[in-house]
């Protein structure tokens, strides 16, 4: 274990905090690769609710539109750091601890969920109605417009918002490391910060800016892809 | 081009509320209407009429709050969600917009309906390539909607909308996006499709040139409710609802409007009378005829003839230079033949259409007609300025 006695001068030791730094890399990527799986995927099929039950929609039904509408105002504006330390007795009975990476894949899930919630249905809003319309008049069944016409007239706008979501999650997991969930935000704030060594705070925070800027490009690539148009 | 006259689609006492606010509205309003397989049946209306919604009573997107919808044969209410998505496969629909797929290429847009009609791939693909060619479009398949004009747009809207070889073709305002010379050929092209594949049309549409152009019989809407119905060339001859007359003046510029007779009578101060000119009477010829009988020297000052499928129609307004006992006998032997409207002279005129901008005292025209009778049914009518002659 390296021991700092407090001040700049302390040398990293690479090869030590090496290793390190790749482990924590992997919990990150851990923590954000799953939460926007579990997050993405119910969080696209909140939003499409949300969308198909709003007024004049194939699924009108105004009490599970204002329901939804109503727990994803509710939970959205909580601070994460606030959200993930109250997500506690739910993260405990399901999964046995609050401490380690799984916890905080179980609030960065939920919160993951909400706020894709909202980018899908706004994207879907702008979806012009006429070409849902022209596919009942051809006498496509609902799940089949919502399959074929709804999601692949809106994937390249969805692609674009999962992708600005990936730096929201990549957020959250820095404040998850904060509060015992491991990972880069673990590693700058404890080694970076709390000893003073610039030199690992800058290291992760490079590194981050490399993960996200990886998945900005990808997205916008998938994004450009599906919408040659 | 009617090939039989059993109705494909039948109103019977048909209604469409929607909730508003306070009270409901009426977007159809107890519509009676009848299409025949084979024609093209326009529905012509101002917007908020409630056509669009009409039309789409047909493929039940919007379906009857009472009344009865008959579609060949099948009462829309008694079908099930399943039975009307199947019976949607049987109605090609077209849209003002196109309402195409934007991320499918247009092939795959005209595959679309075959795709939910569970038509195997092969015979996907052959469809596909034979709508191609017959909307003009083969060298287009690979392209994206957003590539094309919005005429292309359109026809491969009309490819699509073909695929499932479909009884009837519903078309929503399918030119108005158009500029005038695509908008001829998208008609030509709808045309086309009537006469080579017999498919009944509905043409919805706020622009009489359309009715005009293609269809055979047309239904006038104003406020959810049908006000006036017939054969195309009825329709323009006689037009009886005031809303129906603003339409056809609209389509057809034969009659001179106050402003234009106003100045018509500046420049020619001699006797000015229109002829109404249609097939069974009132040929130039036969109006040279008589004018050569009566000693009456005449010259055409305003006018035009066109023509409503294929029959002559339009009207000519003359200058007559003659003594009024001879210019009374051209009036009444040309009155026998066709409709004549004696509109005076500049010094003396005359208000035979009805324009009821005269001050003066004067003998009545001696035109009397429906449009008259139209007005006193709805003295309330904004156009009956120009079409309903309130007599003094």
């Amino acid at each position: 274990m390296i021991t700092f006695q407090g001040g700049l001068a302390a040398a990293t030791d690479w090869s030590q905090m090496g290793p390190k730094l790749i482990e924590e890399l992997g919990t990150t990527l851990y923590m954000v690769g799953a939460s926007l799986l579990i997050g993405g995927l119910l969080g696209l099929a909140m939003g499409l609710a949300l969308y198909l039950t709003r007024r004049g929609n194939l699924f009108e039904n105004a009490f599970v539109f204002n329901l939804l509408n109503v727990i994803v105002n509710f939970i959205r504006p909580i601070p994460f750091i606030i959200f993930i330390t109250a997500m506690g007795p739910i993260t405990q009975a399901l999964t046995g601890t609050i401490l380690g990476p799984k916890p905080a894949i179980v609030a960065m899930s939920v919160m993951t969920m909400m706020a894709f919630s909202r980018l899908v249905e706004q994207n879907l809003v702008s979806l012009d109605p006429g070409v849902i319309e022209a596919s009942r008049a051809m006498g496509a069944s609902r799940w089949r417009v919502i399959r074929t016409v709804i999601i692949p007239e809106a994937l390249g706008p969805l692609i674009l918002g999962f992708t600005f979501l990936f730096i929201g999650v990549v957020d959250m997991s820095a404040m998850a490391g904060a509060v015992g969930a491991g990972g880069l935000g673990d590693l700058a704030l404890r080694w970076g910060y709390q000893r003073m060594n610039w030199e690992i705070t800058f290291v992760t925070l490079l590194v981050i800016v490399a993960i996200v800027q990886a998945a900005q490009f990808l997205g916008n690539w998938l994004a450009r892809r599906v919408m040659r148009r | 081009m009617s090939q039989s006259t059993a109705p494909i689609v039948e109103f019977r006492g048909a209604s469409k509320r929607f909730k508003a606010k306070n009270s409901d509205v009426k977007a159809v309003d107890n519509v009676s209407l009848s299409i025949n397989a084979g024609e093209i049946f326009g529905v012509i209306g101002y917007s908020g009429a409630g056509k669009s919604t009409l039309v789409r009573m047909i493929n039940a997107l919007e379906p009857a709050s009472s009344g009865t919808v008959i579609v060949d044969g099948h009462d829309l209410s008694t079908l099930g969600e399943p039975g009307l998505r199947t019976l949607r496969q049987e109605i090609g629909m077209i849209f003002q917009q196109f309402n195409l797929l934007q991320s499918r290429t247009v092939a795959r847009n005209v595959e679309y309906p075959l795709e939910v009609a569970g038509v195997a791939k092969q015979e996907r693909k052959r469809r596909v390539a034979e709508l191609l060619e017959f909307v003009g479009l083969s060298d287009k398949a690979k392209s994206f909607p957003s590539q094309l004009s919005g005429g292309q747009k359109q026809r491969v809207g009309i490819a699509r909308a073909l695929a499932t070889n479909p009884k009837i073709l519903l078309a929503d305002e399918s030119t108005s996006a158009l500029d005038p010379e695509t908008t001829r050929d998208v008609l030509e092209l709808l045309a086309k499709v009537n006469r080579e594949r017999g498919i009944t049309i509905v043409v919805i549409t706020h622009e009489m040139d359309v009715v005009k152009h293609i269809c055979d019989r047309v239904a006038v809407m104003e406020l959810g409710k049908v006000v006036e119905e017939g054969t195309v060339f009825q329709v323009f001859s006689h037009p009886e609802h005031p809303a129906t007359k603003k339409f056809v003046s609209t389509a057809i510029k034969d009659k001179p409007d106050p402003e234009t007779l106003a100045r018509l009578r500046g420049r020619h101060t001699e006797r000015l009378i229109t002829v109404f000119v249609h097939e069974d009477g009132g040929y130039g010829r036969r109006i040279t005829d008589v004018l050569h009988d009566h000693n009456v020297r005449g010259g055409i000052v305003y006018g035009g003839i066109s023509e409503i499928k294929q029959r002559p129609f339009g009207s000519l307004t003359w200058g007559l230079e003659g003594t009024d006992a001879d210019i009374a006998a051209v009036i009444a032997e040309l009155s026998q033949y066709t409709q004549v409207v004696d509109l005076g002279t500049s010094a003396n005129p005359l208000d035979g259409f009805g324009y009821d901008i005269f001050t003066q005292e004067g003998e009545p025209a001696d035109y009397v007609d429906h449009y008259a009778q139209a007005e006193n049914q709805d003295s309330a009518n904004p156009f009956s300025r120009f079409f309903g002659g309130k007599k003094k």
